[in-house]
């Protein structure tokens, strides 16, 4: 800062000194209550960095004389409101859900919630929008075809016992034997065409007749009479549009060869009784439920 | 430049206090009525009633921001017309445009709260402690009992004011007299006490203590006004030529030679902002126009004609400086730019009333899922599954029927709490998500086609009123 002051002729106003390229900058002061707002800002500051976590230390941060955490907040948030919905996880948990009525609480309740279940649990096999995925044996949840029911009782059972897993004795459990062992290629071959031919598809129908004799001698004890499948023994419906592993030609003779072993665990080990009934609820009602 | 040996400048200055000395004149009774109107309109509006039926809030104005509702008299604007509201503040923008290119800081001058306020706490001021004089008197004086009576009845009226002006801002966003109740009660939300105690010390600083500064140091919009200013706006000016050289009028020699202005300082002492209008236009001058009413006072009294301050483009204070007649003032006013932004206000205003008058009372939004696109069912029909939003904007509970037309056979299915029906009851004022499942049988040519185009319906089952979506339906192909 220059020593002597400089009058600019114009303005009238005092300048700084500084000059760049031969224009001066004229010293319009700012007001004083600025200056001090300024260092309110910075008293304010540091204030704050003492009462809040803020100094970054070797493997944490100051804590704060606060001692205020976003973790502990978020934790005490979620208590909040699992004690605002308290009474209703407890209605939905003791429900019985064949009788909860559609507009009741508990069964809006359980259905949004039964969504985030579904997310969390359910979809890295069954797809995020309950798809499945397409013929590789993870079944699709919103049709209207049913390895072992589509009712609430019949939903509810399978999640919490799951399907052919060694956890859960009560585990829904059907096997499909290896026909490679016990059939010749040919026979094979031939039941295989009359499995087309059920669900009409393009077969050859000289096999088919054929297959039809080995099909009623070794499948239809499980598959039905003519393929509709039993539900009770998890055999699933032949003469239908949905395969779950696929229903062309290819897929089938290596299905009757080799056999299929799908499997699903039982969530009752893992999920509470609220979130079993909830992801029933939100099953049943995508658009497939019975 | 000149040089002068003072000790280097200071950075930063104190305040200089301003004692605005009383005034009267036909801009100070426009203003004092413009304060009148105005300050009713934002204490009184929450209190008009506007019955909407039983199931709306009967209050005229109301910003429901729980609910998500915007009610304005006759008009009730959801969040998904928020285009109103930028359009309204786009009109705002213009009219500020408009105005400041015709009349310079009118908007400053006249309706800026800041300046309502402020011009309302200096009445206060002056009730209390007397004029300019003895304002002055006061400042200087040494700290006794009388001072400290003075100043903190002051206070405590501005306080009072600041208190009601936060207070009545609360009521724009509740049910006003329930929230009066309740704040009397102490059962009022956190919330709206906070924000009336926020209020209520912004208020109090701003009117009482910052004033001038507010306009000066924090406010953007007297920066952006002075780039919409040109040498045709009207705006408060002094008649240089009129006026210099000025000096007292006693009878001495060279008395004749003088101009008009007697230097009596009236226009300083009444000024808001504490400047000399004769030093030209400034970056502080509000355009108050009270300089201009003290001295049309003055010139009243020694005889000469009123307006040696007065309202005045630069353009005219140059030609009459030549000795030619200024221009009428509509040619000031009616300029390509003061008429562009009428017609561009306009059009706004004539866009958005249409866009009122248009509006369907249903609206209805479809939303295909698209995870997955399709399902297939057991007898090879194909399935697409949509969600579909129905606002009903009107104060009774309506029955829809919800259907489709396409040019392909296609079944729908609408679901309603579990149970399929075709029909869905939307409650009044709400928004309804219905899920609706569209079904191609496995024959017909929408099941194998890539997609096919079709559009769902709402009906309301009673006034036939409906409203329709495109959407597509996706097939296995
Ligand atoms: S400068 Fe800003 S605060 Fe001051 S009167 Fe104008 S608009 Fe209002
Ligand atoms: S100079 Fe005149 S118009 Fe400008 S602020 Fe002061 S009194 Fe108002």
């Amino acid at each position: 800062m220059a020593d002597k002051q400089e009058i600019d002729d114009v303005t009238g106003t005092d300048t700084t000194g500084h000059e760049w390229d031969g224009i001066k900058e004229l010293n319009n002061p700012l007001p004083r209550w600025w200056l001090w707002t300024f260092y309110g800002t910075v008293v304010w500051g540091l204030a704050y960095t003492i009462a809040y976590p803020a100094w970054p230390l070797i493997n944490s941060a100051t804590t704060g004389l606060l001692g205020y955490s976003t973790r502990a907040e978020v934790a005490e948030r979620i208590a909040e409101v699992d004690a605002q919905n308290a009474e209703l996880t407890e209605r939905l948990a003791s429900a019985d859900l064949a009788t909860l009525a559609p507009d009741d609480p508990a069964h809006r309740f359980g259905v949004a919630g039964g969504a985030s279940v579904f997310l969390a649990h359910c979809s890295q096999c069954h797809g995020s929008g309950a798809a499945g995925v397409q013929a590789a044996g993870y079944p699709n949840l919103l049709d209207d075809a049913w390895l072992w029911g589509g009712t609430l009782e019949d939903i509810e059972y399978t999640v919490r016992h799951g399907i052919r897993n060694e956890t859960d004795p009560d585990a829904r459990w059907s096997e499909m034997p290896a026909f490679g062992d016990i059939m010749s290629d040919e026979e094979i071959g031939q039941t295989v065409e009359y499995v087309l031919s059920l669900s009409g598809q393009d077969h050859d129908a000289a096999m088919a007749e054929q297959g039809m004799v080995w099909f009623q001698e070794q499948c239809s004890a499980c598959h039905g009479d003519n393929g509709e499948g039993i539900r009770e023994l998890g055999a699933p419906t032949l003469n239908d549009a949905i395969w779950l592993y696929g229903g062309d030609r290819e897929t089938l003779i290596e299905t009757v060869t080799y056999s299929r072993f799908g499997v699903m665990p039982a969530w009752g080990q893992r999920l509470d009784e609220e979130e079993i009934k909830a992801v029933t609820l939100y099953l049943h009602q995508l658009g497939g439920g019975e | 430049m000149t040089q002068s040996p003072a000790s280097p400048p200071s950075l930063y200055v104190a305040r200089e206090p301003i004692f605005p000395r009383r005034v009267k004149g036909k801009f100070r009774t426009l203003k004092w009525w413009i304060m009148g109107v105005t300050l009713a309109i934002y204490y009184l509006t929450p209190w008009i009633r506007w019955d909407r039926g039983p199931n709306l809030p009967d209050q005229a104005v109301l910003v429901d921001l729980a609910g998500r509702r915007f009610y304005f008299f006759w008009i009730e604007i959801w969040p998904h017309e928020f285009y109103f509201v930028a359009g309204l503040l786009i009109m705002a923008g213009l009219g500020l445009f408009l105005f400041t290119s015709a009349l310079g800081r009118v908007w400053c001058g006249y309706t800026c709260p800041q300046t309502v306020w402020t011009d309302l706490f200096i009445l206060v001021e002056r009730w209390i402690e007397g004029d300019r004089n003895a304002r002055v008197r006061l400042w200087n004086a040494d700290w006794s009992l009388r001072k400290v009576r003075l100043r903190v009845t002051k206070w405590i009226v501005w306080f009072l004011i600041a208190m009601a002006t936060g207070g009545a801002w609360v009521f724009y966003f509740a049910d006003a007299p329930t929230l009066a109740a309740d704040l009397m009660t102490f059962s009022a939300p956190l919330v709206a006490y906070s924000t009336i105690l926020i209020l209520a010390a912004t208020t109090f600083v701003f009117g009482g203590f910052m004033r001038e500064q507010v306009c000066n140091y924090m406010c953007p919009w007297p920066r952006i006004q002075a780039a919409m200013m040109d040498n045709d706006t009207l705006t408060v000016a002094y008649r240089h030529w009129r006026g210099e050289p000025r000096g007292k009028h006693i009878k001495a020699e060279g008395a004749d030679q003088l101009g008009d202005c007697i230097d009596c300082m009236a226009c300083v002492n009444v000024c808001p902002a504490g400047i000399d209008i004769r030093d030209g236009q400034q970056m502080e001058c509000i355009t108050c126009a009270l300089c201009i009413d003290a001295c049309d006072e003055v010139m009243e009294r020694i005889g000469k004609p009123r307006g040696l301050i007065d309202y005045l483009a630069l353009s005219d204070e140059e030609a009459e400086t030549q000795g030619a007649q200024p221009r009428p003032i509509w040619q000031h006013v009616l300029r390509p730019r003061t008429i562009l932004y009428t017609a561009m206000w306009s059009l706004i205003g004539v866009a958005l009333v249409y866009a009122l008058f248009i509006r369907s009372d249903i609206d209805l939004t479809v939303e295909p899922v698209r995870n997955p696109q399709f399902v297939t069912l057991s007898d090879g029909a194909v399935r697409n599954t949509y969600t579909l939003r129905i606002r009903n904007l009107t104060a009774e509970d309506r029955d829809f029927r919800v259907m489709l037309t396409s040019e392909e056979i296609l079944r729908i299915d609408v679901e309603s709490d579990g149970a399929v029906a075709n029909h869905v009851t939307v409650p009044a004022n709400e928004t309804l998500q219905a899920r609706v499942y569209v079904i191609a049988r496995p024959q017909d040519a929408a099941a194998d086609a890539e997609t096919t185009d079709l559009r769902l319906w709402v009906e309301d089952v009673e006034t036939d009123d409906r409203a329709g979506v495109a959407t597509i339906f996706n097939g296995k192909g």
